[in-house]
């Protein structure tokens, strides 16, 4: 039955809906799920309302929980309009309601001891380090972070990065603010200079994939949080899964809603992703024809 | 399945519903399980409610080895539906027995275990492994699964076929357990395979299966999934259902049937059971809200008492009675808009 472990799913109340660049930020009363939350875990938003023909639900990392004040404890998504579902959720207004499921999957693991960690992210993936920074710099931890986006109004939360780290590093692949460039450019010399243990990571596949080659390479550990298209992001309809590599050396397709959305980056299969690679567990022999 | 006159004119308290049923001998709390496929082993949705609470959990088709599944995406949001292509990822019989199935005898829950072969074999095999087990309520066959010995063909496509897997399953599980058959709608007469899998030995059926779809990207210009075609669910195949379970209701209609296709609401449950059904599946509406199956249990209660019903087996094939004139003068507005 419920514990006080396991995720909540409420009738949330809408507390205010803003734009932050090119995203929306997204606050929603939902008491009990701060005590629960830690970073990397994400929301799982039904959209459309009761009668919605959009069955799946939407998943967003969270971005912040806060569990008492006037409203009784919030959740605060980030979210870019990518669809039907995105859309329907930059309409609400105040007071409307959303019926979400949160917190979800595991989250990042912390370092037992104080080091230094950088913390990377392309786009919206920035939305969950804020909540990790905090929680590394209670524990004593350097805090460096990079963030990333094709262009400005892209990049979320630069301004909070210099509150939350000890240094920050913006790169734009357009150049309209920071480095010109990609986080990957920039990160080894991130790595050299602060000796960093772990590096996080948030954004997209191709992003996460050149993290951790770059983190490896630095002897680094990396978490990455991934972003696997979910329809019920509670581990029941298997449609969310990517071949990772288990404490026994095999190759098993696993369920990034619960079993992720965070991976240690040396153990997912970045180059394939999107197949069934050969040698996988239950894979039939010779493979998926690509 | 007793009244088949209408009896709604006064509506029942609430508490004088009992919603237990018995399907084909088991007895059930109430007719709400979930469907293959749609709540892995259960675990996952006893965070969200009870699962002792609902009828039945049917737990994801397994099958002897475990399996990989298909390459992703497997998954396409289609209006009011699905189509999924996850190819039966699974663990495999030996780890299913050693971990899932007792997880759900250890918490009490009614245990209904999907399986599914690609051979003769495979099935006989896993029947004889599944109907030994303490704890196993009844089998569901998913012959929705192709055939390697006959080019692939899908079980559940040929009456003959489909027949040979349920006589070699009857064979193996004991004769307390029940076994349904789960049928697939895309076939040309569902009546026959229907009948020729009663005659091999089923103890009741499930209809229906995800129906045979396709999706493409319109960035790419390709098929969305990585399977290519995917199997269709949600309440936009509802109607499809509800016709099949009607079709082999009128046909043979002491045949136990279990109602599954877009069950959404308990109006919706209600529905399959006035065209036939004894009991209900609740699949892809799960991923929509976790807790729909419990809260389907609740509103076919509401929906019951409001229609002067105590038990479901008073519904069950009552929409296959013609209307008495009686019902006419009823305040069928009412019943519309509550
Ligand atoms: C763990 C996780 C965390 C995420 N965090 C964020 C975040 O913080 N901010 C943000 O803007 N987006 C985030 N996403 C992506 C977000 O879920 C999708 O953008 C959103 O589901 C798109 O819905 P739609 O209806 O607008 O798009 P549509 O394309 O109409 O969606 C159709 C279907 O595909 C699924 N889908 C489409 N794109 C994605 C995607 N990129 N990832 C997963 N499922 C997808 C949808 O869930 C839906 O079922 C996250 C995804 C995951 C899995
Ligand atoms: C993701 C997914 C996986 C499924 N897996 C199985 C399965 O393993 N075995 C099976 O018999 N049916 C499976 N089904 C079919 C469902 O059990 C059900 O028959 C079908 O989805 C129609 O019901 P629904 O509209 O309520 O989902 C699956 C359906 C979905 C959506
Ligand atoms: S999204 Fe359903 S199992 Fe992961």
């Amino acid at each position: 039955m419920t514990t006080s472990a396991g995720p909540l799913q409420q009738r949330a109340e809408v507390l205010s809906l803003k734009r932050v660049g090119a995203y929306h930020h997204l606050t929603l009363v939902a008491p009990g799920v701060a005590e629960r939350f830690r970073p990397g875990q994400f929301a799982a938003l039904a959209v459309g309302g009761p009668e919605s023909a959009l069955l799946l639900r939407r998943s967003f990392s969270i971005y912040r929980v806060r569990d008492s004040g006037t409203y009784g404890g919030t959740v605060e998504i980030i979210f870019a309009v990518t669809g039907k579902g995105t859309a329907w959720l930059a309409d609400l207004v105040p007071h409307d309601v959303v019926d979400v499921v949160a917190p979800l999957g595991r989250p990042f693991a912390l370092p037992k001891e104080a080091v230094s960690c950088a913390l990377v992210a392309g786009g919206y993936g920035s939305a969950p380090m804020f909540a990790l920074s905090g929680r590394l710099l209670d524990r004593g931890c350097a805090v460096h972070m990079v963030l990333g986006a094709s262009t400005e109004s892209r990049l979320f939360g630069a301004l909070e990065a210099r509150r939350s780290a000890q240094s920050v590093i913006v790169t734009t692949e357009d150049g309209s603010v920071g480095i010109k460039g990609r986080v990957t450019d920039v990160l080894p010399e991130v790595l050299e200079r602060t000796g960093s243990a772990v590096v996080y990571a948030c954004g997209p596949m191709g992003m996460l994939a050149a993290v951790a080659q770059v983190a490896e390479t630095h002897g680094a550990w990396s978490q990455c949080a991934v972003e696997e298209a979910m329809a019920c992001g509670v581990g029941v309809c298997m449609t969310c899964v990517l071949p990772v590599i288990g404490e026994d050396g095999r190759t098993r397709m696993v369920r990034s809603c619960v079993e992720g959305p965070v991976f240690r980056g040396d153990r997912v299969r970045w180059s394939d992703v999107g197949t069934v690679p050969e040698g996988t567990l239950g894979a039939p022999s010779g493979g998926w024809p690509q | 399945m007793s009244a088949t006159t209408w009896s709604g004119q006064v509506p029942a308290a609430l508490e004088e519903v009992d919603l237990r049923v018995d399907l084909a001998g088991m007895r059930l709390k109430n007719p709400v399980m979930t469907a293959s496929g749609c709540a892995a082993a259960g675990r996952e949705l006893d965070s969200f409610f009870d699962v002792t609470d609902i009828g039945a959990v049917v737990t994801k088709s397994v099958m002897l080895d475990p399996r990989s599944g298909n390459p992703t995406p497997r998954m396409a949001e289609t209006p009011s539906g699905m189509l999924n292509s996850i190819g039966l990822q699974g663990p495999g019989i030996d780890s299913f027995l050693a971990t899932d199935l007792p997880w759900l005898v250890s918490r009490k829950a009614r245990a209904v275990v999907s399986i599914a072969g690609s051979s003769l074999g495979e099935y006989a095999e896993l029947a004889r492994r599944v109907g030994n087990s303490p704890g196993v309520s009844a089998v569901e066959v998913n012959i929705s699964c192709p055939n390697v010995h006959n080019r692939g063909l899908v079980f559940a496509c040929d009456p003959y076929q489909a027949a040979k897997v349920m006589a070699a399953v009857r064979r193996d599980v004991p004769r307390d357990v029940p076994v349904f058959a789960k049928l697939s709608a895309d076939v040309t007469d569902l009546v026959t395979v229907a009948e020729s899998v009663m005659a091999a030995g089923a103890t009741g059926l499930a209809m229906i299966n995800t129906l045979l779809g396709l999706s493409i990207d319109p960035v790419t210009l390709r098929p969305v999934l990585g399977g290519v075609t995917g199997g269709l669910s949600g309440p936009a195949i509802r109607p499809v259902a509800l016709r099949c379970v009607w079709q082999v209701h009128q046909a043979m209609p002491d045949v136990p049937i279990i109602g599954i296709g877009g069950i959404r609401t308990g109006l919706d449950a209600l529905e399959f059971m006035l065209a036939g059904a004894s009991a209900v599946q609740v699949g892809t509406i799960i991923f929509h809200d976790p807790s729909a199956p419990i809260r389907i249990v609740t509103e076919l209660r509401a929906e019951l008492a409001a229609r002067g019903f105590t038990s479901p087996s008073q519904v069950v094939g009552l929409a296959h009675t013609p209307t008495a004139d009686s019902l006419a003068a009823t305040d069928l507005e009412g019943l519309r808009s509550p």
